[in-house]
């Protein structure tokens, strides 16, 4: 009896390492014999462990769209013509990959020798300086000046530590075949400067007769910023520090957000539905079910494959508030780590990249406006046929030479997620009534103090 | 087998079928759907396209545009029926859509352009499995080397979990000696203490090790579980020490004891860890992703999730992954269920 | 030992079927392991005495234990001490109390919304809110199920494992398949409109959300405790039920008289286990909800885990106080539990 149920218990834990012993020559059951080495030295064969004179370089990555395939390719020719170097992507998931995790490796010293991340200011310190090891750092100057300054941990500073992937600017999208079904004129077509509040009857005029949401902003206080430097917020002091209480511009803003939520304008579930995380509501987009959208030019590539040519999709102008009709630049960055043993071999894979015939089938592939000012000035050749998407990339290539400065100002600004993520999330209490505005503008300020003193 | 009557009143003592065995079943009936349904919803889920997934009200099955391959046009054109002026319905294909007209051709004679107002058709659907949400992503990584490295994590971690636990809780309910009330207090008052909240601590000490992309450095930390060891004392308690006396006079050294006499009369309770170690080591997503930052050493969990963007989240391959982590421990679990239910059914933990 | 003695029919010894005999296999391999270890064991044992043998057989578990737990959580004290988000220990400057002074900065410790660390204390009672109704919930159902499958019926193993599969499920998964139905466009709400209801935008409201995110934990964790608590059923001897019935004693009252009292034990495992989960719910509701809406689902865990990494400030001292502060709470409650657990084994 009790030899039968011993026997079973063994039965079920060695049919896994029977499993195991099938997919693997390592030995391991019962006594488990350095799996991890064997693991380690029997990588597959496209990641096999690169031959004597070979440097080995590894980049961890994020894919919004095929970013990830692309630059894949692009290494692929690189490697052909430079046998002594290999780069192997290492793809992780962004929120918990490249944002919770990555800088807790990157201050443990076991970071890879280049990353692709988001938050500048915070991964700053932990970025290398290329320009010792570039041969032509004029270049780097020229084409990412203003960018490198995102990059950079000290104001003043002259490093070069990456270049930007991609630029985003945020602004709205609109189904345009909405506004045609409900015979409501698009505002934007007969002026350059309409206001968020004429967007927003249009949106909820079309929306009442389309059955549709009117308005949705993705939940993100970096998404609200633009809309209220519109509305005139102000978000820094005189001495540069963040201080919200007593920003006019800005409670203009959030004050509109509440009514919107409150009279159905927004899509409640994008910002209520959640409470301490970013949510996009491409969904209701794509869907069809869905006016405006208030998200960013990173979404071109996702509407081009996902809506095609069912509706009429466009990016229009950011609207206009008293102060601005602006939006927020941002963006992502390939970056080489300063714990890197092969800082020369970084730099010539930087340098590849970065060239402009590189960058230009890059940006032209993903559809990412690009964060190269000579391809800027020069535009990208876009493999994209649909009349769309041409128009909104268009569009928001356009809004890039438009923002305020204190846009630029906010995303340099080495704490902005602190900024924004306090922002997000007490503005959604004020929605589900736990919070006023006023004391959800007061918690934000004692949670911005509290993060930058734990940040110094 | 004796007769189904017998069969039938076995239990309780109780010998006739009643309303209660109505109810019974009808319990038993709702709780079958309930447990079921949403997991065979996921699995239908996944073989919808995008379009299909967002689509009010749902749709049992994944349906999918119908298109056909038109004389003269590079890439298949969707179909659409499509209501003619005259009240008739055609099925034309939609070469493109400018505005609110759809330009359509007739696929049997493809010369001729037909403008058709967007609302007058309706798209052609047939049911279609979207292999793709399963096909491209796995085509991005290696599956097999992540598979292989969840499976060596999980057995290696489970064998290690149960060497080491079973002993401890064989010291702990069989012997008096110094420290050993101190021992167990220790480990019961971290039995509630989430694993996630003292990762980062954890994280230094395999820093300090040098086991950082190192599967060792999945493996171990998380062996000596606290559960384990309490749950296997409660069961070894249960062990008349008359047993373990008589081996011994026998001559048996402490080691053949535990492992000749203890382990094998503790098989449930083992069998019950050995089910908990590999649903947490299958499962675990957060630890892997920080000690493991090199892609040929990432398991299941953390591979199949990389698709994750910053500002996109793909619904399809989501599912679609999400029915790939299911799929090898269903098997499994399906091969053993009843060596796993029968396991913990004559636990008895006391 | 308990025993479930007639089930398993005696099988004829000519008879050995196919997984006694891969069984017997691996038990070879398994004796074949253990007598090496015991190569290493058995000089020990000559060496040190039978009696100072009980430190061989711990020391590996806690050598591990010791390393990768309890070091790990007596720095996280020493972190809740610190401040400033650096990684190392040594770069973290020392603030004392200051951390603990921030959490309990309260007008009224009752009312969250007069702390400064307000998220905290919400957490908090949702905390303990969910452990009350989840663990209650949980065992009356798992009760009922485990007494309805101690009945004879037909196609009693597919049941125990219908009820059983969910809890292979990891919380990530189980969240997305829920997070599917529930979802303003999902198959739940569609039910509902084909009824001729109003569809229903479940993670709006806060008691929706409370409800389902309770529900959806008994739906994953049931089946095991169902499990446990059958085989404490099964262990009742039959012959009390047959005396009871004799003395005209009907079901419900033999259930109060004989299985409820001879099943507490098993109860009170099923207890410190579930309690044990519910209070460290978190990854399921934070891919459910995100703790919303509002603050409604957010858990202790989650504010810690927040604090400490999706915060970029990652304010480890903070969110080390908070673990300690969660820590003497729950340790205070398993002693209670192992006293009450104590006292009932007297009983």
């Amino acid at each position: 009896m009790l030899r039968i149920r011993y026997v079973t218990l063994t039965t079920l834990l060695l049919i896994f390492a029977l499993v195991l012993t099938a997919c693997t020559t390592v030995p391991a059951a019962p006594a488990p014999a350095a799996p991890a080495d064997a693991a380690a030295t029997e990588a597959p064969a496209a990641e096999a462990p690169a031959p004597e004179g070979v440097t080995e370089l590894r980049i961890t990555w994020y894919n919004d769209g095929n970013e990830g395939e692309v630059l894949r390719d692009l290494l692929d020719r690189f490697e052909a013509d430079n046998p002594d170097i290999k780069v192997i992507i290492d793809t992780v998931d962004y929120a918990s990959g490249i944002q919770q995790t990555l800088p807790i490796q990157l201050e443990a010293g076991e970071g890879p020798d280049m990353a692709r991340v988001t938050q500048l200011g915070i991964v700053a310190k932990y970025m290398l300086d290329l320009r010792p090891y570039l041969s032509n750092p004029e270049y780097w100057e020229a084409n990412f000046g203003p960018f490198l300054k995102w990059m950079q941990a000290e104001p003043g500073g002259n490093a070069i530590p990456g270049f930007m992937t991609q630029l985003t600017v945020t602004g709205p999208f609109i189904n345009r075949t909405l506004f045609e079904q409900a015979g409501v004129a698009v505002p934007s077509d007969s002026s350059d400067q309409v206001t968020w509040q004429e967007w927003a009857d249009a949106a909820r005029q079309v929306a009442e007769a389309t059955g549709t949401f009117a308005m949705a902003m993705d939940r993100s206080g970096h998404r609200l910023a633009g809309p209220a430097v519109s509305m005139g917020a102000k978000y820094f002091n005189d001495e540069g520090y963040p201080a919200l209480v007593g920003d006019q511009g800005f409670k203009d803003m959030a004050q509109l957000m509440v009514d919107w939520h409150a009279d159905g304008t927004m899509v409640p579930e994008v910002w209520i539905g959640s409470a301490g995380s970013y949510q996009a509501a491409a969904p209701y987009f794509i869907n069809g079910q869905l006016v405006f959208y208030m998200a960013g030019s990173w979404q071109v590539g996702n509407f081009n494959t996902n809506i095609g040519d069912a509706f009429d999709w466009e990016a229009v102008p950011n609207p206009c508030g008293p102060a601005a009709c602006t939006g927020m630049p941002g963006g992502a960055a390939l970056v080489a780590i300063n714990t890197t043993k092969h800082p020369e071999a970084v730099a010539r894979v930087m340098e590849y990249l970065t060239s402009e015939e590189v960058m230009n089938e890059f940006y032209a592939r993903t559809l990412f406006i690009p964060g190269h000012l000579g391809l800027a000035e020069k535009g990208v050749d876009f493999q994209a046929e649909l009349p769309q998407t041409m128009k909104s990339l268009s569009v928001f290539s356009a809004e890039v030479g438009k923002l305020a400065p204190l846009a630029y100002d906010l995303q340099a600004y080495p704490f902005n997620t602190i900024l924004f993520n306090a922002n997000r999330d007490r503005l959604t209490q004020v929605f589900t009534g736990e919070l006023t505005l006023d004391e959800a503008i007061q918690r934000m300020q004692e949670d911005i103090d509290a993060g930058i003193a734990g940040a110094q | 087998m004796t007769g189904i009557g017998e069969f039938l009143t076995r239990t309780r003592g109780r010998g006739r079928l009643d309303g209660s065995d109505i109810l019974t079943y009808a319990y038993l009936t709702l709780g079958t759907i309930l447990m079921f349904l949403p997991v065979l919803w996921l699995v239908f889920s996944s073989f919808k396209t995008q379009a299909a997934l967002l689509r009010f009200p749902p749709d049992l099955l994944p349906y999918d545009q119908k298109s056909v391959m038109v004389e003269g046009y590079d890439q298949p054109l969707p179909l659409f029926n499509v209501t003619m002026p005259d009240g008739s319905v055609r099925q034309l294909a939609q070469v493109r859509r400018v505005g609110l007209e759809g330009q359509m051709v007739d696929p049997a004679s493809p010369g001729e352009i037909i403008k058709v107002n967007i609302n007058d058709r309706e798209e052609l659907r047939e049911v279609r499995l979207a292999w793709e949400n399963y096909t491209e992503p796995l085509q991005r990584f290696n599956f097999l080397v992540y598979l292989r490295n969840s499976i060596v994590v999980t057995v290696a971690a489970t064998i290690i979990t149960l060497l080491i636990n079973s002993m401890a809780a064989f010291a702990l309910a069989k012997y008096e000696f110094r420290g050993s009330t101190f021992i167990f207090i220790l480990i019961i008052s971290t039995l509630m203490i989430p694993i996630s909240v003292i990762l980062v601590p954890v994280f230094l000490v395999i820093t300090g090790i040098g086991w950082n992309n190192n599967l060792w450095g999945v493996i171990i930390p998380g062996a000596a579980t606290p559960t384990g060891v309490f749950l296997l004392r409660q069961y070894m308690l249960t062990i008349p020490d008359e047993l373990i006396d008589s081996a011994r006079i026998d001559g048996a050294s402490e080691w053949r004891v535990y492992w000749q006499l203890i382990m094998p009369l503790s098989a449930p309770a083992l069998a019950v860890l050995a089910i908990f170690s590999v649903m947490w080591r299958w499962n675990d997503f957060l630890w892997p992703l920080i000690v493991l930052s090199r892609s040929e050493l990432f398991t299941l969990q953390v591979g199949l999730a990389s698709f994750q963007g910053e500002l996109n989240t793909p619904w399809n391959y989501v599912l679609a992954m999400t029915v790939m982590t299911l799929l090898p421990i269903t098997l499994v679990f399906a091969v053993l269920q009843r060596f796993i239910t029968t396991g913990i059914a004559t636990t008895g933990m006391k | 030992m308990t025993a479930k003695p007639q089930r398993t029919p005696a099988l004829p010894p000519e008879r050995v079927p196919l997984h006694a005999r891969i069984g017997h296999f691996f038990y070879l391999i398994y004796a074949g392991v253990m007598t090496v270890l015991g190569w290493l064991a058995e000089p020990i044992q000559r060496l040190i005495g039978a009696a100072r043998m009980p430190y061989f057989f711990v020391l590996p578990n806690l050598l591990i234990f010791g390393l990768f737990v309890l070091f790990p959580m007596l720095l996280n004290i020493y972190y809740s001490f610190t401040g400033g988000n650096n990684l190392f220990p040594q770069d973290r400057p020392f603030v004392g109390g200051q951390n603990y002074q921030q959490i309990f900065n309260c007008a009224n410790l009752f009312d969250p919304a007069t702390c400064r660390e307000d998220r905290f204390w919400r957490g908090f009672y949702n905390t303990a809110f969910f452990v009350v109704f989840q663990v209650g919930g949980m065992v009356v159902l798992a009760m009922l199920t485990a007494v309805v499958l101690n009945r004879s019926i037909w196609g009693r193993s597919f049941f125990r494992s219908v009820f059983f599969y969910p809890v292979l499920l990891s919380p990530v998964v189980v969240a997305l398949i829920w997070k599917w139905i529930l979802q303003r466009d999902g198959l739940l709400n569609a039910l509902l409109v084909s009824l001729g209801m109003e569809r229903i935008v479940f993670f709006l409201n806060a008691n929706w959300a409370v409800f389902w995110v309770i529900f959806i934990s008994i739906w994953a964790q049931m089946g095991f405790y169902t499990l446990i608590l059958l085989a404490g059923l099964q262990s009742i001897p039959r012959d009390m039920y047959e005396a009871a019935d004799m003395d005209g004693a009907n079901r419900w009252q033999s259930f109060r008289g004989i299985t409820l009292p001879l099943l507490m034990p098993t109860l009170l495992v099923v207890l410190v286990l579930s309690v044990i989960r519910a209070v460290q719910v978190f990854d399921q509701v934070w891919v459910l909800t995100g703790g919303g809406p509002g603050t409604a689902t957010v858990y202790v865990v989650q504010y810690i885990y927040e604090t400490a990494f999706a915060n970029q400030t990652r304010q480890f001292g903070m969110a080390s106080a908070a673990s300690v502060v969660l820590g003497i709470v729950l340790l205070v409650l398993t002693l209670i539990q192992l006293r009450a657990g104590r006292q009932s084994d007297i009983a």
